[in-house]
């Protein structure tokens, strides 16, 4: 079934492209899509933080501002990821009910895709950062890792929650209203430190573990917390093998069922 | 290793009427029920239909088959398990070598994209890698012959041009097997034709080729043999003629509806009287009707018809125009009506009628459009619905040849 898959890799690339291609065709923003959602978040983070420091009477602190940038963008990466993801097959049913290929090729694709538009916001983040405070240090090669393992289990959420989909035409709109409200059980505007000794709780979201993971290497400038980082990485591969393999299981289904 | 392509064992498939749940507010009452209801599983659930019931079939490399039947007749399932879209729920399907299915033409494309993106893309979902298609979209273009259009998105595209396209692109991934879904009735005359050409080609290079179409001359053109399929179970195997010359007596209806009279024999037969559907151009056929009046019924003579399969009249001919006599009978009484032609009709089916009518042909005793089917058999010699019994040669230089001289170039070359 890998190998399968590995046939097929050219038509993820194909599916992959056509995804980018379609979303900045016939549109009034263009590219500016890609940074659109993420400057939402963002922008709604700083206004949060803004109000705090009102209400606290601390100044607002430039630090803040970066994390709630950085974590904005990931998250809003697994939002979207996971949004178009969860429709991927159905969106796809035409295709689904007459040529064969791995189906996984449909929601990976749309992880991809999005994975594409959260690149294009990193550079946009990226270089701002380089205008405020250019600061780098050794802890920015757990990144790339870190950034595997929200790219995993957003994969392995996107194939459950596409499936789901197929078979139950009510699980999109679990999913919109899990997404929406998810950014506040998700450390993205605070930080699970703010919770002293009940962060572990905050912390138990596997995608909150990546985003703290990912401020501490980009904005605080030290290693990760390395018990939070295991239990990711136990959650994104153990959530990959899962669903891909409860994907494989329903799959013969999928033509029958959409 | 063994040569089959194909192998089709014993495959049953099964689909359910409306959906099992369809949001998960359903499931859990539902998955509730089953648990505390302790009943047996049972092999057809009420909802629950065979859509295929234990159809087998073998392909040789390079055989072509043809699966013909009426509409919810298991066609298309067949082809979805073929291309491994759907999975048997008993039995085993097996096919060896790349397949190719063209079972919706530009199934995968995006109305958005281009022509240009579009082949790229459909070829991917067909599997193509990119490298084969940058080397084949000439090809590929050319055979669409939508150059003009390649970088105007697809939406724009007439339904037409949507299927051209789609097909080229199927048409050139050289597969080993192909699975073709109704898919040639699209595009104009010119295209068809160059769709059939292209499926000979396949067909004499090797290809499997596996067929579903409602045109059944190109049916007969393109394969030799046929599954007849009816309600999901396999009716005949063998010779595409039969098989089409069966498929069409599934429609012959009893449609005895006069009140006046009565069919009690009807019989088709070639000049020697042996019984015949399929007939090859330039037989002769014989139509033997015998009928009885239930009412005193005068002066009636017999007319037979033939038409294509959509109602274009072909030819008709009646007893009053060949003889004088007319038949006046009572009650209980039979007549015998009988018609020779010459059919020189190219492969296709056509509708034999029969109609009998009353003196002054104000109204038909009885009539039925068709009575019989008659299946022609095809050769490549024409095209064009008649058989002109054609020769034809090519001469170097400006000769006047008669008929004597080309006989004598054909004998020659034969």
């Amino acid at each position: 079934m890998i190998r399968d898959f590995l046939n097929y890799r050219e038509l993820l690339y194909a599916l992959t492209w056509k995804e980018v291609r379609v979303r900045y065709k016939q549109s009034v923003m263009g590219f500016l899509w890609a940074i659109f959602m993420p400057v939402l978040i963002v922008s709604a983070g700083i206004l949060m933080k803004v109000g705090f420091s009102f209400s606290t009477g601390r100044h607002i602190d430039v630090t803040d501002v970066i994390s709630v940038s950085v974590k904005g963008v990931a998250w809003a990466f697994f939002v979207g990821a996971v949004r178009f993801g969860a429709n991927s097959l159905i969106a796809n049913s035409n295709l689904i009910t007459k040529i064969y290929f791995p189906r996984e090729i449909l929601p990976i694709s749309n992880v991809l895709a999005s994975f594409f538009d959260f690149l294009v916001a990193s550079v946009f983040i990226a270089i701002v950062m380089v205008f405020i405070r250019p600061v780098v240090s050794i802890h920015l090669l757990w990144l790339p890792l870190l950034i595997a393992l929200l790219v995993a289990i957003t994969a392995s959420c996107a194939l459950l929650l596409s499936c789901a989909n197929l078979f139950f035409r009510d699980v999109k709109y679990i999913v919109e209203v899990v997404l929406t409200y998810g950014i506040l059980f998700t450390p993205v505007f605070y930080s699970a430190r703010m919770f002293g000794k009940w962060a572990p709780l905050i912390l138990l979201n596997p995608i909150g573990a990546v985003l703290e993971a990912i401020d501490s290497v980009v904005v605080l400038h030290r290693s990760p917390d390395l018990l939070w980082f295991g239990y990711a990485a136990v959650f994104a591969v153990a959530g990959l093998i899962v669903s891909w393999a409860i994907f494989e299981k329903a799959e013969p289904m999928f033509a029958q069922e959409i | 290793m063994s040569t089959a392509a194909i192998r089709f064992h014993n495959v049953w498939k099964k689909f359910r009427r409306g959906e099992r749940h369809d949001s998960l507010r359903d499931l859990v009452p539902s998955v509730a029920r089953r648990l505390f209801s302790r009943q047996k599983a049972v092999e057809v659930r009420p909802k629950e239909f065979w859509a295929l019931r234990d159809v087998s079939f073998d392909l040789e490399r390079g055989d072509s088959i043809a699966i013909i039947g009426p509409n919810g007749s298991g066609k298309s399932t067949t082809l979805k398990l073929l291309s491994r879209i759907l999975r048997p729920d008993r039995g085993s399907v097996q096919v060896n070598g790349r397949t190719g299915a063209l079972i919706e033409l530009g199934a995968g494309f995006h109305p958005d994209l281009t022509g240009r993106e579009n082949i790229y893309l459909n070829g991917a979902i067909l599997g193509l890698k990119r490298a084969e298609i940058t080397r084949k979209f000439d090809a590929i273009v050319a055979f669409s012959e939508l150059q003009d259009f390649l970088d105007l998105p697809v939406k724009r595209y007439s339904s037409g041009m949507y299927a051209r396209l789609g097909f080229s692109v199927a048409a050139h991934m050289e597969p080993e097997v192909l699975i073709v879904d109704e898919v040639l009735s699209v595009g104009d005359y010119h295209f068809q034709e160059k769709c059939f050409a292209k499926m000979r080609e396949f067909s004499r290079n090797g290809t499997t080729l596996v067929f579903v179409s409602h045109n059944l001359a190109a049916v007969s053109t393109l394969c030799k043999t046929a599954l007849l399929l009816k309600q999901g179970e396999p009716v005949y195997q063998g010779d595409v003629h039969t098989a089409v010359s069966k498929y069409y007596s599934f429609y012959e209806e009893n449609n005895n509806s006069s009140r006046d009279v009565e069919i009690t024999d009807m019989r088709l037969t070639d000049g020697e009287g042996r019984s015949r559907e399929v007939f090859d151009p330039g037989d002769v056929a014989i139509l033997n009707v015998t009928f009885k009046a239930l009412t005193n019924i005068s002066r009636a003579h017999a007319c037979v018809y033939i038409q294509t399969r959509d109602g274009i009249s072909l030819f008709d001919t009646a007893t009053s125009r060949h003889t004088d006599a007319r038949v006046t009978l009572s009650a209980g009484e039979s007549a015998t009506a009988v018609f020779r032609v010459r059919l020189n009709l190219r492969g296709d089916v056509f509708r034999l009628g029969f109609s009998i009518s009353s003196e002054f042909d104000e109204y038909f005793l009885y009539c039925n459009m068709s009575v019989k089917q008659l299946v022609m058999t095809g050769d490549r010699k024409a095209n064009g619905i008649v058989h002109f019994d054609p020769k034809a040669d090519l001469l170097i230089g400006k000769v006047s040849a008669g008929e004597e001289d080309l006989s004598a170039a054909l004998m020659e070359r034969a």
